[in-house]
């Protein structure tokens, strides 16, 4: 077996979980029990958890415990006579009863805590949060009373293509990614030791303040996300056309932590692959981060053109194969997508504006890019498309040529 | 055709239901290319969609009429016990529940649309940030005028053409009504106009219900394409559409078996089934008419 | 007298092909949906093949989702469903003393829609694996939620709607069928409160199908239409709501997993009696805690959506009511337990089978009650928790009553004795596998591994390593069923079987010979 690391972390979670002190650090992972998590919240959560696993395994312990004494006192050798009674009224409304007034007790705490989930009043700050195939979008919209900030980014998988791609079965009996047949056989194991935050790292991460209560406001772009960091102790979905809220309150001793989530409603090919980073910082540090994104974001996107068309094709292959390739394959060649190589479509320049029109406004399952790329990033990678797979129509389009 | 040996006429094999289900995968198969080609929303040519399609209808045309000639046959040859006919009678009622869950689905959607999903967008309750954020212009209403993202329809009144619609189907149900009773009496000559009259008033509904669609979709702008007030009024009354055809078939078929002196010894449960058929279509447009037209 | 119909009887592909007999029908059935597990299986073998190891080594993410999607689809809806109605054929003439099911034709058709409505949805994923372009299978998991199937659907999801209908149609009919067949084909003297429990338990659930698979019927033809023909049934921008599609799919999909398993209730009814050589203990409140059961499950249906941001009140309501289907199901398993109780027990495979069931089905119903928990459901849900439940139920609940009942009535239907030996094999290589496979994404799922992933973390790389050895060695050991069955069926080999088959057994299948010949109770038999 692969980790040894795990066991331990395992077994120092099940050390905790006993002691009722919450898990401090994602690095302390459990593979056997919830997350405690470092909310209030999630703590009555996994406290309520507890409370019912408890409750119902006491039960199963005692079916089975009769069922396993029937079975090794009332067999065949043993009592070879059967008994004849088959009904008994009190036994039954005993039976009906007292189920009845467990589970009683089983809804009064898991009320408490739902009534307390859900009030979202006096945030400080407000985070909305968009699901889009397959990143997560995080826009700032008011902290303190300021809700003027204009900070947004897209955060990304980190975890690139080449580690998680390692086919065993290339070109044989399944339908292997497209992308899958480019990369080599032979991949070293994974293993904490090589790839600690594999699937679970982004480029991007979300920053929050510890002590303040945050607002998140959950929505989405084309199917339905859901929003989940367990240290928060709440799954929330993101609905296209529909906002959720939910809110979370970080404590101070959560300063400095980098916790994690993932996408947990199926959206799509790259479900899996589009987790939740999140780093916890003072309220000092994190006004200091914000201050800096806004004035990273006032200088206004980048639009100087580019000084010849290789410029603009070296800059627009990475965007490709990061936003691109997944639905319209590496090389162009169409998937979930439609196919470029030498089509009408890419080769006519009557549909040059088409082509910048659909990056920005999408079609069907093809998403729109307004948002998430900038002109200068429209225009380099529709030239790369036009200039690759064979294209070779030698358009240059420039910032400016990408209307908004 | 075996001889009535047993209590209980069980039939010998037939190929009637192998075939039918034949006709239903060329139905699916054929329809589902059919669509695809024909709304060009997904990119399927070069398949015969439309001509499978017809196939599959009309097969599955031949496979009911052979299926129903054999059970009239048999019915007619007194193969058809007490028993028999009431395990038919309760089909065809169950069958008929099934359609009014059917239906149900679709009201069920309604009244989650009008009475939760329109006021949210419009912001209130737990909505409130949807419509700052999303759909800051959109005004809750019923009917949605004005969709979300500001697709415009007008609405279809109640009290024209859709009221006098419904007194014609509800005139209907009580002509059909006279036949029943005539038919239990015996009266052939009664049953005859009485189901004469309902059919032609059946007619007349469905034609009203055409043109009403074409003002519809020319005058009003009311489409299946202008939101979730047009989508929900067009698969309604569609539905109910295609029913009140299905009922008109049936009983245009039973006419014709009172013409050649079926039913009339008592052994009715096929008159009956279109009758309690068509009183089911009948008492859909009530509530139909109610929620969609009028409220 | 029944060999006076003996040569009466069909043969050669007629026999099969147009038939109108309940017992050929309940074979074709049981046939059909035994396929259907093994293909469901198989596909199940590919996600297992995948997790194994963290890293995309097998298949590609999309092709993933369409192995889960069909997975799920196929087991539900081509082998459980099927199955427990092949069961309803063979059986309830027999139990209740009727001739045949009341509406014969119809009952063929019902059967022979299924192969066409799976020919259809096999053959997308066929398509996906093998033909030129691999055009996607439905991949939207068995849920189809929109708009991923809607806006963002394949092409097969259209011929995916057009099946589902099919088989909404086959089910619609199969259930009419029990239901007038119950209500209409009785022997003289067998009242309602004297049907075996396994007809209660069928009645009830026909009348579940006919309720519920219409409006699955109308969820997937608004998906058609929002796909085709621009309505906004499920898109907002034209007030509608995606959340709706998931309100009238669980409408459906609620009830629907207890059509799954009220069946089996009936069967291990059947079981536990004879091999406690006990009457049931409690009749009538099994009777009114299987009608508790279903007319609950027509008001819990949103404790699937917990996470889609109801009003607290929904919330709370659906909580509650989800609750509440504790109490008659604990009444069931209470009244197994004491239905043994001071009996006599011995332990015959059904038997055996039937105990399997009663512990591991209370596993996965206590597993659902703390589902159920909203607050605690808010982390819970998409995990694989959610995955350990209903395979739990549905695996070691549905499937292993399914293979209670085939122990038990296989002498019954074949005249031969099951093979033993092989038989003990595929039970204990069965019990301890299925337990490695299921268990252990009880922990998976705590720990924060969500569902229909075809990638994860390296945190539960340890359990899904397991998880897969267990998944393998499971569908191995079905093998040794398939073996047992052909060895009883074709081969017809073994102890032959009296008509009494077991020393406890009870009931008018008991009566007439094994096998059961053509035709049974041409006249009715008098129950007292
Ligand atoms: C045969 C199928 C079957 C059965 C019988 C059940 C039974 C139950 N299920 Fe399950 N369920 C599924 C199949 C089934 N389920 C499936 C397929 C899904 C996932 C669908 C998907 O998303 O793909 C699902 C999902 C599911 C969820 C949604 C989880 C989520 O997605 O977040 C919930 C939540 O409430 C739930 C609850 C329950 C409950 C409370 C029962 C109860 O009926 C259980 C009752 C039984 C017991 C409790 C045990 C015996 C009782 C006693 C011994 C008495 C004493 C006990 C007490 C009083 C506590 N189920
Ligand atoms: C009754 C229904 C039923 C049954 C019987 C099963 C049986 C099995 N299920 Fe399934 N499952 C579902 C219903 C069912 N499942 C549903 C509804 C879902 C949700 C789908 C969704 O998310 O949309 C699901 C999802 C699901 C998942 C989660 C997928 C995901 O979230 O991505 C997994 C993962 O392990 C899984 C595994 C298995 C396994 C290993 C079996 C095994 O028990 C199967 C064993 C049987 C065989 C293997 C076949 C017989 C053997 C052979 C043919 C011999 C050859 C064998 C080998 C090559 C080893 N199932
Ligand atoms: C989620 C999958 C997805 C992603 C990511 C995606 N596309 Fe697409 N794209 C599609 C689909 C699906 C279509 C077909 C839409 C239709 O037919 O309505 C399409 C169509 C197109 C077309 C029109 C082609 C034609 O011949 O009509 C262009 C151009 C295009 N995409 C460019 C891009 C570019 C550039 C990117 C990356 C910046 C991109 N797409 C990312 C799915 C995607
Ligand atoms: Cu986004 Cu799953
Ligand atoms: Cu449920």
């Amino acid at each position: 077996m692969q980790s040894t690391l795990f066991h331990r972390a395992a077994a120092l979670l099940t050390t905790l979980m006993i002691s009722g002190v919450a898990a401090a650090d994602w690095t302390e992972r459990s593979d056997l029990n919830m997350r405690p998590g470092v909310t209030a919240v999630s703590q009555d959560v996994y406290h309520l958890h507890m409370i019912i696993l408890g409750i119902v395994t006491l039960i199963g312990v005692i079916v089975f415990a009769l069922i396993m004494w029937s079975v090794f006192a009332h067999r065949k050798e043993k009592n070879p006579v059967p008994a004849k009674f088959h009904e008994n009224v009190v036994l039954e409304v005993v039976w009906t009863v007292i189920p009845f007034f467990i589970l009683i007790g089983m809804a009064i705490p898991a009320t408490r805590v739902l009534i307390n989930m859900e009030d979202t009043s006096d945030s400080a700050l407000t985070v909305k949060v968009t699901g889009s195939q397959w990143r997560w979008h995080y826009e700032y919209l008011d902290y303190e009373g300021d809700n003027n900030i204009n900070v947004g980014f897209f955060s990304d998988l980190a975890t690139p293509p080449e580690v998680w791609q390692r086919p065993i079965l290339s070109g044989g009996l399944f339908p292997v990614g497209t992308a899958q047949e480019q990369v080599g056989v032979e991949r070293e194991p994974l293993t904490p030791e090589n790839a600690f935050n594999y699937m679970i790292e982004v480029d991007k991460p979300l920053v929050l303040p510890a002590g303040q209560k945050i607002r998140f406001l959950i929505t989405a772009d084309d199917v339905i996300h859901s929003f989940w960091v367990p240290d928060f102790g709440f799954k929330k979905d993101a609905i296209p056309g529909f906002v959720n809220e939910s809110w979370t309150e970080i404590p101070e001793s959560a300063i400095g932590m980098t916790l994690r989530g993932q996408c947990a409603e199926l959206c799509g090919r790259l479900h899996a692959f589009m987790p939740i980073e999140v780093v916890v910082k003072s309220q000092e540090d994190f006004a200091a981060w914000l201050a800096e994104e806004q004035e990273a974001a006032a200088e206004g996107p980048d639009m100087t053109p580019f000084a010849s068309l290789d410029d603009a094709m070296e800059q627009g292959k990475p965007i490709y194969d990061r936003a691109c390739a997944m639905c319209h394959g590496a090389q162009g060649q169409g998937g979930i997508g439609l196919s470029f190589q030498g089509t009408d479509y890419m080769t006519n320049p009557d549909r040059l504006q088409d082509n910048i029109d659909i990056l920005l406004q999408g079609r069907g399952a093809m998403p729109a890019f307004r948002a998430q790329l900038s002109p200068k990033e429209i225009a380099a990678v529709i030239t790369y498309q036009r200039n690759a797979f064979g294209n070779e129509t030698g358009d240059l389009i420039q910032p400016d040529d990408v209307q908004k | 055709m075996s001889e009535k040996t047993t209590s209980y006429y069980v039939p010998d094999s037939s190929p009637w239901p192998l075939l039918g289900s034949v006709g239903l995968f060329l139905i699916a198969i054929g329809g589902g290319n059919y669509i695809q080609q024909s709304t060009s929303k997904v990119a399927n040519d070069g398949s015969m969609g439309g001509i499978i399609l017809a196939i599959g209808v009309l097969w599955m045309i031949g496979v009911m009429f052979m299926w129903w000639r054999d059970t009239i046959k048999e019915s007619i040859g007194g193969l058809h016990s007490d028993q028999m006919d009431r395990s038919y009678r309760q089909g065809m009622l169950w069958f008929i529940f099934s359609e009014v869950m059917f239906f149900g689905a679709f009201f069920g959607a309604m009244f989650y649309a009008r009475w939760l999903i329109v006021p949210w967008l419009g912001g209130e309750g737990i909505g409130a940030m949807t419509h700052e954020l999303l759909w800051p212009d959109f005004q809750a209403m019923w009917p949605v005028t004005t969709a979300p993202d500001g697709r415009t329809t007008q609405a279809m009144g109640a009290w024209g053409l859709p009221m006098i619609n419904t007194a014609i189907l509800l005139t209907s149900s009580v002509t059909l009504s006279i036949a029943h009773h005539a038919l239990i009496a015996g009266d052939r000559a009664k049953v005859l106009w009485a189901q004469g009259a309902t059919i032609i008033l059946a007619l007349i509904f469905t034609g009203v219900q055409a043109y009403e669609y074409v003002h519809a979709y020319r005058d009003l702008g009311l489409t299946l394409e202008s939101g979730i007030y047009g989508s929900l009024f067009f698969l309604m009354t569609g539905f109910h559409g295609i029913h009140v055809v299905i009922g008109s078939l049936f009983l245009i078929v039973t006419f014709f078996r009172v013409l050649k002196r079926h039913h009339m010894d008592g052994n009715n449960f096929a008159w009956e089934a279109a009758a309690w058929y068509w009183h089911f279509v009948d008492v859909v447009w009530l509530f139909l008419f109610i929620t969609v037209y009028w409220l | 007298m029944a060999d006076h119909h003996e040569h009466h009887a069909p043969t050669g592909w007629r026999r099969w092909l147009l038939s109108t007999n309940h017992k050929d029908i309940g074979s074709l059935y049981l046939w059909f949906s035994f396929a259907m597990f093994l293909v469901g299986g198989l596909l199940a073998m590919v996600i297992r093949a995948e997790l194994m190891y963290p890293g995309m080594q097998v298949v590609d993410p999309d092709f993933f989702n369409q192995m889960t999607t069909t997975h799920g689809l196929i087991m539900v809806f081509g082998a459980v469903m099927p199955a427990f109605v092949g069961l309803a054929n063979w059986m309830i003439p027999l139990m209740i003393g009727a001739p045949d099911m009341a509406l014969p034709r119809m009952n063929n058709w019902s059967f022979w829609i299924l192969p066409a409505a799976f020919s259809i949805l096999i053959g997308s994923v066929l398509m996906s694996a093998f033909g030129p372009g691999n055009p996607p299978a439905p991949n939207f998991g068995w849920t189809f939620y929109a708009p991923l199937s809607t806006t963002y659907g394949p092409a097969s999801t259209d011929f995916f709607i057009l099946s589902v209908h099919l088989m909404g149609i086959s089910s619609i009919m199969g259930a009419i069928n029990v239901i007038v067949t119950v209500m209409n084909m009785r022997a003289p003297g067998m009242t309602m409160m004297k049907m075996p429990l396994f007809v209660w338990t069928w009645l009830i659930t026909a009348f579940l199908l006919i309720a519920v698979m219409p409006v699955l019927a109308g969820a997937v033809t608004m998906m058609l239409t929002d796909r085709h023909f621009g309505t906004s049934f499920f898109d907002a921008a034209g007030g509608g709501d995606p959340v709706l599609f998931q309100h009238i799919f669980w409408f459906f999909g609620h009830p629907e997993v207890y059509i799954m398993i009220l069946p089996a209730f009936g069967v291990v009814s059947a079981i536990i009696p004879t091999f406690a050589r006990k009457p049931l203990f409690g009749y009538a409140s099994m009777v009114y805690a299987t009608a508790s059961i279903a007319l609950l499950s027509f008001v819990v249906w949103a404790h699937h959506m917990f996470t889609v941001g109801m009003p607290l009140a929904g919330m709370l309501f659906f909580m509650y009511m989800t609750m509440l289907i504790s109490v008659p199901t604990g009444v069931k398993v209470f009244n197994w337990v004491a239905t043994m109780w001071r009996g006599s027990l011995t332990f015959e495979l059904p038997m055996k089978w039937a105990l399997a069931f009663v512990i591991l089905f209370t596993i996965g119903g206590l597993s659902g009650l703390m589902l159920s928990i909203t607050p605690a459901d808010f982390q819970y849900h998409d995990s694989y928790f959610v995955v350990a439940h209903f395979h739990y139920v549905l695996v070691s609940g549905a499937i292993f009553s399914m293979f209670a009942a085939v122990y038990y009535w296989l002498p019954k239907w074949s005249g031969v004795m099951y093979d033993k030996f092989w038989g003990e094999v595929h039970f204990w290589s069965s019990l301890i596998s299925v337990n490695l496979l299921f268990f252990p994404m009880h922990f998976v799922g705590l720990a924060g591994m969500p569902r229909r992933y075809s990638d994860y973390a390296l945190q539960f790389a340890d359990y899904n390593w397991w998880i897969s050895i267990g998944a393998f060695w499971f569908g191995i050991s079905q093998l040794f069923l398939l073996w047992v069955l052909i060895k009883a069926c074709f081969l017809k080999k073994g102890e032959k079987a009296t008509d009494e088959v077991w020393e406890g057994a009870e009931g008018l299948e008991w009566t007439v010979p094994s096998p059961a010949p053509f035709h049974t109770f041409d006249t009715p038999p008098v129950v007292k």
